[in-house]
């Protein structure tokens, strides 16, 4: 049954990446139409209220990446948005010690040099080291990656910029720019620091969301992946949406329906409709149908071209690309409901410590064995989680006296042994979980008031996400830039005349950032011979 | 008697350096502290009667532009060597053959496997193909480069263009990936994919699936023997033949030897080598000084801190040299069957790496200084292509097995009756009855060949052969262009560009930033 509008421009997926696409086009003039499978929008930015008195970020849980170009832009603090930066953090030690971390750099360097006098010194160093890498790849991120293979124009334009860009570093600078794009995390934090608990509470950002241990070279770039974002200017710094992760999709929601966008929700795409190789609209799997001459997916890759698309409409080279392309989902979430604040004896009372990320995992071995333990097709014994408690800073997602306590768990296979997750197991799994806070927190079992639990199966069933990679793919070398999702097909188009990716799965890749699904729209904007005010320049913000 | 220059270190690289400047028309003295030549690249007699090569012992990357600089062929060297065979062997499984340069022609694998592995073959060839031409380059110091430096490289640029959209997207894709990710693209085929596993990762503390491991296939692809990119020789009368083909070279050119002469310092003067001392306090001047020993030592040891920059000091600590390869050498009192395996076959590399899992699961405890209880390791007989090497009837096993690291934990004592039972109860499997044979055996841990060699860790490769630790950032950023930051004191060894295996490459790259330098 064909819908009676006819829109210009079908989104499928209300994913944050989606909803900051839908936003540019509607406002560049265009009448965009958002079809969502859910009955709520959001996709891995929401938050869900599963229990009374508590509100989970049942996905993505903290906030720094999304750009401030696109803050502005779409207007979002305006539309409701307002993220709250992280007070502390800490990583407690199995002697009973722990190593707190700190908004203020000197505070943060002297508890390092409570552990080691040296570490404490080399952070200055590291730390500048890492600032500078951060300075070369921002501009990066709201850029189109050029194709090396192609003679356009504008990719050997946008090919310039880069070795320029790159030949504009000074010598020393170039050679530790290349090093650190291929070390491990491992490597290159050894080659700063001596204690085994500092080098593991760096070495989080370097793991988190890949399949990929901090002994894996490539780690060290994925830690730059998350170092890259910032809080009101704070670069680096990370933050709770208010009233969670669904606090930026709302409000790209919001933005997106104030300039008369529309969304329909429990729309699930079955597929995209193809005439002549050109899109012509979707169909819903409930037979419903839009049309539009532009369509453009949220969905990662996987789901984009092998399912939500006929092969015969691709050349066979290019499903051959993309069945390659690396979705291994590597980590969980168990989100939990507290009745009243745990307790961390290791930590000094009142200590700013319980504001931010929290982790148990005080050396780099143990994070590695944890991956080994998922290489070997199964759940880590003895994962490493990125643990926090959002309503310690956000009195809205609870009601009083009880809390939100949100684990990212690493590792955690797409199927166990090759076999599909059974419910034992996931319970299992979130078991593991439970008993390494309880080591740690005195009566926090007690205090568990409801709990969801999360593998890659529940995200892959809830959210689409293809094996419950966080990324919508990898972040190795081989699908970063110009391989970002497969080489030749790096610009947000498809061998579709009119259909258009614009999820984590193209450059510069996953984590709620927002900049696919801007990079996507300009390019469309550029397809349709359409110019947009509302594009800001991405600035180099340090 | 007064030289121009003073070689340190008589190893491939330390001779081809030598070879190469005496030609130039300097005095060369090579000082090495061992009683013979060769370094990591002998042959030794390890139990009565029976003789193998030392550390290296397959020929695989000898570089043509040293053949021909050194004239190696008039000085002894094999003109006729046929490539050796790969066979991929494993308890349960037929052997699997590759033939010709790095499996031409395949023995065992089926249909589909095959034809896919030859188009595999073909694009890793031709990707290895663009990285050999910087083999014999000296790498482009950023910022000082020159057009006539720069050439090179555009040239290869231009080659990945010239090749097609298709093959130049393929490369800038693969290149640094990990090698069970390309594999499980094409090959279903554990015994293949095992081989490429073992083989992109031995001697690095890589398993197949961490990100880059392809460089170590491309590395290996890059090396030629036998005529051919990919081929493989198990050289007659061991490495040791190879190496006197080196001195032989040297001596013609006019290079003096001084075995037994161990340098203990490399002596600065207003920011110049002037000359070295050696154990026992006497001095040697000379107007260069060319270190052919692992940079660690060069700098820390010979050098020294005082001399150098802090920050160049604080870079050469962070070189990661661990080795992981042990080498167990054994005599046989008969000769060996493998069941599946012709005897016109026993002159292959033979390889245990059953599977990718497998191999990774051999590299995961290496990461914490552990040691798996079913390591992967290649094999040759020395004695298939020269019975000279053991007694009348006898075989020598050559053994280089992977991921034994060096620190291993509760210490090497131990550990080396756990890796020979461990490589014997493998062995056994596929030759029931070989344990039995076994009338000598000597066994090379990374610590063994550390002391031995006078090489830091017992790297093979004198510090890790990684992405951040190749071309113009190997030994480190700064000294890639084997000049050290002292006027007439030159680096060249396994520790620089391009690496280690035995080609002369680093050498003979040295050999031309000396005379270069003295214009």
């Amino acid at each position: 049954m064909t819908q009676a509008t006819k829109y210009d421009v079908i989104v499928i997926g209300a994913g944050h990446n989606g909803l900051v696409n839908a936003c540019y086009l509607q406002r560049a003039g265009l009448k965009v139409l958002v079809v969502e499978k859910n009955d709520w929008i959001g996709g891995a930015a929401v938050s869900r209220r599963l229990t009374d008195d508590v509100t989970y970020s049942n996905c993505s849980y903290v906030c720094s990446l999304f750009r401030p170009e696109i803050m502005r832009d779409l207007e979002l603090p305006q539309h409701g948005l307002q993220v709250i930066a992280y007070e502390g953090g800490a990583v407690f030690t199995q002697d009973g010690d722990y190593l707190a971390s700190y908004r203020d750099h000197h505070a943060h360097r002297r508890e390092f040099a409570r552990h080691n006098a040296r570490d404490g010194e080399a952070y200055e160093r590291y730390a500048r080291d890492v600032t500078r890498q951060c300075r070369f790849i921002q501009p990066l991120l709201m850029r189109t990656a050029p194709d090396p293979a192609s003679l356009k124009v504008r990719d050997l334009g946008e090919l310039m910029y880069l070795v320029k860009k790159f030949n504009d570093l000074s010598p020393e600078l170039m050679a530790q720019t290349l090093r650190f794009w291929t070390m491990s995390i491992s490597d290159f934090l050894d080659e700063y620091f001596e204690t085994d608990v500092i080098k593991a509470n760096l070495a989080i950002s370097g793991i988190i969301g890949t399949a990929l241990g901090p002994m894996s070279p490539g780690t060290s770039y994925v830690l730059l992946h998350h170092y890259m974002g910032e809080v009101d200017g704070s670069v680096g710094a990370w933050g709770y949406a208010r009233g969670g992760m669904g606090a930026i999709t709302q409000a790209l929601a919001a933005s997106f329906r104030a300039s008369g966008g529309t969304i329909v929700t429990e729309a699930a795409v079955d597929k995209v409709l193809v005439k002549d190789g050109k899109a012509t609209g979707v169909v819903l799997d409930d037979g419903r149908d839009y049309r539009a001459d532009t369509v453009v997916s949220n969905a990662d890759v996987k789901r984009t071209f092998l399912k939500l698309v006929n092969e015969p409409d691709l050349p066979g080279a290019f499903v051959k690309q993309v069945q390659n392309f690396k979705m291994r989902g590597s980590s969980g979430k168990v989100n939990i409901a507290l009745d009243g604040m745990p307790e961390f004896p290791a930590l000094p009372k009142g200590s700013t410590c319980t504001r931010g990320d929290m982790h148990f995992t005080d050396s780099v071995e143990r994070m590695e064995r944890a991956y080994d333990d998922w290489k070997d097709g199964t759940w880590s014994r003895d994962p490493f989680l990125d643990m926090m408690i959002p309503t310690a800073l956000d009195p809205t997602m609870a009601a009083p006296g009880k809390h939100f306590m949100s684990c990212f768990v690493q590792y955690c296979p797409p199927k166990v042994n090759g076999q599909d997750w059974t419910d034992a197991q996931r319970d299992e799994f979130g078991q593991t979980v439970i008993n390494q806070i309880a080591e740690y927190s005195p009566g926090f079992k007690d205090r568990i008031l409801h709990m969801e639990v999360r593998t890659p199966r529940e995200l892959e069933a809830e959210v689409g996400l293809t094996e419950g990679n966080i990324f919508q793919g990898e972040l190795t070398f081989d699908q970063l830039l110009f391989n970002r999702p497969v080489p030749g097909y790096a610009q947000y188009r498809s061998p579709i005349r009119g259909l258009y990716i614009c999820g984590s799965s193209t450059h510069p890749g996953g984590g709620v950032m927002g900049a696919p699904g801007r990079n996507a729209a300009r390019e469309i904007l550029r397809d349709l011979s359409k110019t947009s005010t509302h594009f800001s320049e991405a600035h180099d913000v340090l | 008697m007064s030289f121009d220059t003073i070689i340190i270190g008589a190893g491939h690289n330390g001779m081809t350096a030598a070879a190469v400047l005496a030609k130039s028309g300097r005095k060369v003295l090579v000082l090495e502290a061992g009683e013979t030549v060769g370094g990591m690249a002998q042959t030794a007699e390890f139990a009565s009667g029976f003789r193998a090569s030392s550390v290296a012992h397959v020929l695989n990357r000898l570089d043509p532009a040293v053949i021909r600089a050194l004239d190696l062929y008039r000085h002894g060297l094999a003109t006729k060597a046929d490539t050796a065979p790969t066979i991929a062997i494993s308890q349960g499984q037929d052997p699997l053959i590759l033939n010709g340069a790095y499996g031409e022609q395949t023995l065992g694998l089926d249909a589909a496997n095959s034809a896919r592995w030859q188009v595999l073959r073909q694009r890793l060839m031709f990707q290895s193909s663009l990285l050999k031409s910087f083999v014999n380059q000296v790498p482009i110091q950023p910022g000082a480069a020159r057009f006539t430096q720069k050439w090179p490289a555009i040239k290869t640029a231009l080659r990945l263009k010239l090749a097609g959209k298709d093959e130049m997207r393929q490369f800038m894709r693969m290149i640094l990936m990990a090698v069970a990710d390309v594999a499980d693209e094409d090959i279903t085929d554990d015994r293949l994919l095992g081989l490429l596993a073992f083989d992109a990762t031995l001697g690095v503390h890589l398993g197949p699936r961490s990100p880059t491991s392809m460089l170590g296939l491309y590395y290996r692809l890059a090396g030629q023997a036998a005529g051919a990119r990919g081929g493989q020789v198990i050289p007659v009368g061991g490495m040791g033949a190879v190496m006197q083909a080196f001195q032989s070279a040297a001596k013609a050119a006019g290079v003096v030897f001084r075995t037994g002469a161990k340098v203990t310092k490399i002596t600065v003067e207003n920011g110049r080598a002037t000359g070295v001392v050696l154990t026992g306090g006497e001095a040697i001047a000379a107007r260069e000084v060319v270190s052919a020993i692992h940079p660690a030592t060069t700098f820390l040891d010979l050098v020294g801190p005082r001399e150098l920059d802090a920050g160049l000091v604080r870079d050469i600590r962070t070189i990661r040299t661990k080795g992981n390869v042990s080498r167990i050498n054994l005599a046989l009192n008969v000769q060996p069957e493998f069941s599946g395996v012709a005897a016109h076959h026993m002159n292959a590399r033979f390889v245990v790496a059953p599977s990718t899992d497998h191999v990774e699961r051999a590299f995961n405890p290496s990461k914490y200084d552990e040691m798996s209880g079913a390591p992967c390791f290649e094999f040759t007989l020395p004695t298939a292509p020269d019975s000279a090497m053991a007694p009348d009837g006898g075989a020598t096993l050559s053994i280089a097995v992977s991921n034994t690291p060096y620190g291993l934990k509760g210490g090497w004592k131990r550990g080396e009756k756990q890796l020979e039972r461990s490589v014997l109860s493998q062995l056994e499997k596929l030759s029931p009855g070989i344990g039995k044979s076994v009338v000598g055996t000597e066994i090379l841990t990374p610590p063994d060949i550390e002391t031995r060699y006078n090489v830091p860790g017992g790297h093979w490769h004198h510090g890790e052969f990684q992405v951040d630790r190749l071309y113009g950032l190997r030994p480190i950023f700064g000294i890639a262009h084997y000049q050290a930051p002292i006027d007439g004191l030159f680096i060249t060894g396994a520790g620089t560009h391009p690496g280690g295996g035995v080609s002369g490459s680093a050498g003979l790259n040295a050999a031309r930033v000396v005379m270069e330098a003295d214009k």
